[in-house]
């Protein structure tokens, strides 16, 4: 089975590049041009010194020894938490930033769910000394404001979008919309592995790092390359495609992707795409996504910000159908039990996003000797407030 | 089968005016009184606009129109009820915008069978790229003499223009600014020499200017360099505030064609 996109930019059914005229010439030099500018030797040269010595990669995988002691088996965290910005964000910007240089843009635009993504490409417009502008739902600059405070610290403009639940959705539309104002000299940076071709393909080879590391990383601690499954939560999904990326051919790993289900699958308020949703397209790709009878998209709901989103990327849909991944939700309630359990079990305290992936160790059944790899893909700095209102301290 | 598009394009070669509405907008049940009202105000070609959560390609008046749209219950199947039978009182050419999602959930071949049932001419699908539709599209749609229209902006190539051109049947739709619509326009030089670049062409379909064009002196200026042009959030905004459908809609056109 292949697990790639193909030469049309379709993983099995999904993916393509459902984009409105105006959009066409900019989409068509990305995907003409991608894979030349990230497989040269130039560009390889400057992203992995970027990643080593600006984002501070390799991140460490930790056997975490409380955690694996309560449930009787093997717990490894993937530890992008420490990077450079505190997620996973920065691998993909840094990419996309030299993309961008290599082109020859000098604006940049991007959309932010929970705000690492914008933190994360205002970060590299400082460095770069590039215009940037983010658009973020108003709710989310209302929920994530410690964020939105770096960033415009940082030199970006953020815009709040105003249309729909005010969420990521409605962030990306409006990024989008920009992009079609703006055809020349500006460059989007997709925070996901969402969006037209190229750039779910182009985010999962930026983001493959992850599993890249957790290989040889793993190796090293115990003298083999695969664990037995690797826990990641998905939102549009760019952590856990990077976090898959070098398992997706190891059909002995498992593979399991926790999404948002919010108040609960069985009600209103819920991101639980894959469990509820059908095929669609929504920005730009044909996946599957939560909507009407008729089409119309549906507005998601889930305490995390960053998985706040009622698509997800046509990479999982595709693994999703296949079966190669197994996808599963957890529930605000869970997440935050599953968020202090951490905190108070190793001393980590993990963004929201990741604790849904910390959820799933209460959903599945772990043997002892097996080998399970959890990415941490952010760290709760920027959800502070949201914990201390649930725990009161 | 002969389509009322291209009749209208044989027959008038300039000035033709085409109106964009979302239908639902602003009320559920005012789609056949618009439709009606236009053509009665001399109106040449309708766009019938089918309201979409996300409506990328659009700027704030027709997000606002889709969004009050669907909150009214507006559906592709309810319109489709509601244009049933059109063609009993409207003869010009009507065309249906809307984005690629709710057409894919209604079943492609079924909503192409409805379109020809009513008598639709042709459609509008912004995100419905051009090799999708010749490679899963076209074959449908021909066999209903359903037209796509294909856009072409300032950015678009030449070479890509002369591909559009091959596969368009109706009429060209050319968008006359890097803009989502409702973006404000006046013929700058830019785009006077983007119109006089398309014109040098000789291309085989005519063309259109939209986008941007929300007054009289917009529309005269556009009809110079095309066929005619199309008004879409202009009119959406006229529909705003006080009045009968009726004097909204024929005070909007008396502003836009200057009777001589």
């Amino acid at each position: 089975m292949n697990y790639q996109v193909n030469e049309k930019g379709y993983y099995g059914e999904f993916g393509g590049a459902y984009i409105p005229e105006m959009m066409v010439p900019n989409i068509e030099e990305l995907s003409s041009r991608y894979l030349e500018i990230i497989n040269s030797y130039d560009f390889r040269q400057e992203f992995v010194d970027l990643l080593k010595n600006y984002a501070g990669r390799p991140s460490p995988l930790y056997l975490a020894k409380r955690l694996s002691e309560k449930y009787q088996s093997n717990i490894y965290l993937k530890r992008e938490d420490l990077n450079h910005t505190g997620s996973h964000k920065i691998n993909n910007t840094i990419g996309q930033i030299l993309v961008a240089k290599k082109l020859g843009k000098h604006r940049i635009i991007a959309e932010t769910g929970a705000g690492q993504h914008g933190l994360a490409t205002a970060t590299v417009c400082a460095l770069m000394g590039l215009k940037c502008i983010v658009y973020m739902g108003a709710v989310d600059v209302e929920r994530q404001a410690p964020n939105v405070k770096k960033m415009r610290m940082l030199g970006a403009e953020v815009i709040p979008a105003l249309s729909g639940n005010q969420t990521l959705k409605d962030a990306t539309n409006e990024a989008m919309r920009d992009w079609i104002n703006n055809p020349v000299d500006t460059h989007y940076i997709i925070g996901s592995v969402v969006g037209p071709h190229p750039y779910p393909d182009m985010v999962a080879r930026f983001q493959s790092v992850i599993s890249e590391e957790i290989r040889w990383q793993l190796d090293e601690q115990t003298g083999r390359e695969n664990p037995t499954r690797v826990i990641a939560c998905v939102g549009g999904g760019s952590n856990a495609a990077g976090a898959f990326y070098h398992f997706l051919d190891q059909e002995d790993v498992e593979l399991i992707g926790v999404e948002a289900a919010g108040k609960g699958i069985e009600t209103q308020e819920t991101a639980a795409t894959l469990t509820l949703g059908s095929p669609g397209v929504l920005h730009s790709s044909r996946s599957i996504l939560m909507q009407t009878r008729d089409g119309q998209i549906a507005e998601p709901y889930s305490i995390s910000a960053g998985l706040d989103y009622p698509g997800i990327g046509p990479m999982h849909a595709h693994l999703f159908k296949t079966k190669r991944a197994r996808y599963i939700w957890a529930t605000d309630d869970e997440v935050l039990d599953s968020a202090l359990e951490l905190t108070q079990l190793e001393g980590i305290i993990p963004a929201l996003e990741s604790a849904h992936a910390l959820a799933a160790l209460k959903k599945i059944h772990l043997k002892p000797g097996e080998v399970t790899v959890v990415n941490i893909s952010g760290r709760g700095d920027k959800d502070m407030e949201t914990y201390l209102k649930h725990f009161g301290y | 089968m002969n389509n009322r598009i291209n009749k209208l394009f044989q027959e008038k070669k300039e000035g033709i005016l085409s109106v964009y509405f979302t239908a639902g907008y602003p009320n559920l049940d005012d789609t056949i009184p618009m439709i009606q009202a236009l053509q009665s105000n001399g109106v040449d070609l309708i766009e019938i606009g089918m309201p979409f959560s996300d409506p990328i390609a659009d700027g704030p008046v027709i997000q606002h129109s889709s969004l009050i749209a669907l909150q009214n219950g507006m559906s592709v199947s309810k319109l489709f009820d509601q244009l049933k039978n059109i063609r009993q009182s409207v003869e010009i050419p009507l065309i249906l915008m809307g984005y690629i999602n709710p057409v894919l959930q209604y079943g492609v071949d079924a909503f192409c069978q409805k379109c020809s049932e009513i008598g639709i001419d042709g459609l509008i699908i912004p995100d419905l790229p051009l090799t999708v539709y010749e490679e899963e599209f076209k074959t449908i749609f021909e066999a209903h003499n359903l037209h796509n229209i294909f856009l072409i902006t300032p950015q678009t190539s030449e070479e890509r223009i002369r591909t559009i051109d091959q596969a368009s049947t109706g009429f060209i739709y050319m968008v006359s600014s890097n803009a989502t619509t409702g973006a404000k326009a006046t013929v700058s030089d830019f785009q006077k020499d983007y119109f006089e670049r398309v014109n040098s062409l000789s291309l085989n379909n005519k063309r259109l200017i939209g986008f941007g064009i929300s007054n009289a002196e917009t529309f005269r200026n556009a009809c110079q360099y095309a066929s005619g042009a199309i008004l879409g959030s202009a009119f959406v905004k006229a529909l705003d505030g006080p009045g009968t459908l009726d004097l909204k809609v024929s005070g909007f056109i008396n502003s836009i064609v200057i009777k001589s």
